[in-house]
């Protein structure tokens, strides 16, 4: 059997983001304006994982994006996936999330014999979380998100923790699964010297929409109108006090004169 | 396609803190179409509940009450909102953004073949559409999302919007049977470990949370024992958690929660971006830092220049006074 991750390409987290005409852009300070999706990287390791502990014959990352999107997939090969694929079509620009998802599915079914099918939790750009989800309906298998930690694998089922607003399950389900996954899960590797040589050779299939069977949707989900977000208003007031305590006093003051006590 | 619905969210009789704002915001939604507002709530003994709903404003209430309802799972609850969904046709559903409210409106505008918008901050309808305002890339922006498509399914984020008010309304809830037996359901759950009465940090009015500055896992303490007398929740920085000072769950920030307390109060927390990520929408942010040019105090609106483990007990000693 095979495991999929998933994983996209987003503005890194410390880049600044602007809006000009209606067109989002970024610039990074540290000079790497794109990463692997920050969540993805533990669906990363997880899949790798797969592959080393629980007998996944392949670990394949899978992306869906332009082809800058490779270097996310290098990344991904130079931790340790086994093989890399890139969905890139000017027709799936500007897909939703069930679009998305989808076109994910699609190439899912086409990798073939996969039983395991993972994601981060949501991407830092969107920010929706509903693309793993909607690919668990679109393929018929069962999601099981915000997954910390994997139990076993056998039999044709799975165990695994669940890590929810209402506290923490553990859930059986029958393969196949398509598992979104919280930090909690793993501490991903740093990509190895050997692993990053090998990459940077890999040459990346590069899947269109009608190599997989995929057609572009018109989305139902839009944005209009981005912009970024007012600046919060008002001066910081540093509270003074000749004691300790009476700077103590004096902020427990104000949080009463704010309400917020 | 007429009708707003609202997914109501209970656990042991009780609904939701997200899915009392649901209510509110939904009502509003209904009153701006002119259509009527149907609470769904599915689990088990859920009598309370429904009566709750139409206490809180719903005009009527669909009620599921059912063994395989109980636990919450997406693969009870989503086929049963969808197959109601294709057998009345609403023009809205609106679900609080909680994980399950997330997972379930993914499912519903997968399997209707419609869009969903998550995460709405705030809502307004127009020509018939429910237009939200929604944060993406992680809150550095926000965007004008709306649906196309029927019924147009909108999360709404946690502490956005205001609770609905009890309304002394009364009636009868419309009981339906859930759509999936229970051999037919392909999950399980055999542990579930809650939060045994502790604030959960998305909910929390009030925050106190901890950065590298509290220097280990004891450093926690003090911060503790003021989120105790203010009944606040405790939060952390990234590198605490990284650093195994403190478990992942209090973890605010981008690869953590997002929160919108009306108090949240910094110790120790430089403030990178990240961390501001998940709670830049806090009402009142207090910083406390040794570090004067810490970015906290860029976003806080009062600030105080010192040691935390001075500062923090004689605020707990404060609070104690005025509290009592």
């Amino acid at each position: 059997m095979k495991v999929v991750v998933c994983v996209k390409q987003t503005p890194s987290t410390t880049a600044t983001i602007s809006v000009k005409d209606g067109a989002v852009s970024w610039e990074d300070p540290g000079g790497k304006p794109n990463v692997v999706n920050p969540w993805d990287e533990y669906a990363i390791e997880e899949a790798i994982r797969f592959k080393e502990n629980r007998g996944a014959s392949d670990a394949v990352a899978l992306c869906m994006g332009d082809s800058s999107s490779e270097e996310a997939l290098k990344t991904c090969l130079a931790m340790g996936c086994t093989e890399a694929v890139l969905v890139s079509d000017p027709a799936l620009l500007g897909s939703d999330t069930l679009g998305t998802a989808r076109t994910l599915a699609a190439a899912i079914n086409k990798i073939g014999d996969v039983q395991v099918a993972l994601f981060g939790r949501q991407a830092i750009d969107g920010d929706s979380g509903h693309t793993p989800v909607q690919v668990a309906r679109v393929l018929g298998w069962t999601p099981l998100t915000y997954v910390s930690a994997i139990e076993s694998v056998d039999g044709g089922s799975i165990t695994v923790h669940r890590l929810t607003d209402d506290g923490k399950e553990t859930v059986t389900a029958k393969l196949p699964v398509v598992i979104s996954v919280v930090k909690e899960i793993n501490e991903p590797r740093y990509p190895s010297f050997m692993g990053i040589r090998k990459a940077s050779k890999a040459v990346i299939p590069n899947w269109s929409a009608g190599d997989i069977g995929a057609s572009a949707a018109a989305a139902r989900a839009n944005w209009s109108n981005v912009y970024a977000v007012p600046p919060r208003e008002g001066e910081i007031e540093m509270i003074a006090g000749d004691t300790v305590e009476e700077q103590a006093r004096n902020l427990v003051n104000k949080l009463f004169e704010e309400k917020v006590i | 396609m007429s009708g707003v619905w609202v997914y109501v969210e209970n656990r042991d009789g009780a609904i939701s803190a997200i899915s009392r704002e649901a209510l509110g915001a939904a009502r509003q939604v209904a009153d701006g179409l002119g259509q009527p507002l149907t609470a769904l709530v599915f689990g088990q003994g859920v009598g309370p509940v429904c009566a709750a709903a139409f206490d809180l404003g719903a005009d009527a209430v669909v009620g599921a009450d059912d063994a395989t309802l109980a636990d919450g799972r997406l693969e009870a609850h989503g086929p049963l909102v969808v197959k109601l969904a294709q057998e009345r046709q609403p023009a809205v559903i609106l679900i609080g953004a909680s994980t399950r409210g997330r997972d379930l409106a993914a499912w519903t505008a997968a399997d209707l073949d419609t869009g969903a918008v998550a995460d709405a901050i705030d809502i307004k309808v127009e020509g018939g559409v429910v237009k939200a305002t929604r944060p993406v890339y992680t809150g550095k922006l926000l965007c004008e999302a709306y649906v196309t498509g029927t019924p147009q399914v909108v999360t709404l984020r946690g502490r956005a919007f205001a609770q609905a008010a009890s309304t002394g309304k009364t009636g009868t809830p419309e009981m339906v049977a859930a759509a999936v037996a229970e051999d037919a359901i392909p999950t399980k759950i055999t542990g579930f470990e809650g939060k045994g009465g502790k604030i959960s940090l998305t909910d929390a009015g009030k925050i106190v949370s901890g950065g590298r500055g509290v220097g280990g896992p004891e450093g926690f303490e003090p911060l503790r024992e003021l989120a105790d007398v203010l009944g606040a929740a405790l939060g952390a920085s990234r590198a605490t958690v990284d650093a195994g000072w403190i478990p992942y769950e209090h973890q605010v920030g981008q690869t953590g929660k997002t929160v919108a307390p009306d108090l949240y109060i910094a110790a120790g927390i430089s403030g990178a971006i990240q961390h501001q990520a998940g709670m830049r929408s806090s009402k009142v942010i207090v910083a406390i830092n040794k570090d004067p040019d810490a970015p906290i105090f860029k976003l806080a609106r009062y600030g105080i220049v010192g040691d935390l483990f001075k500062i923090v007990p004689a605020l707990t000693a404060e609070f104690k006074k005025r509290l009592n």
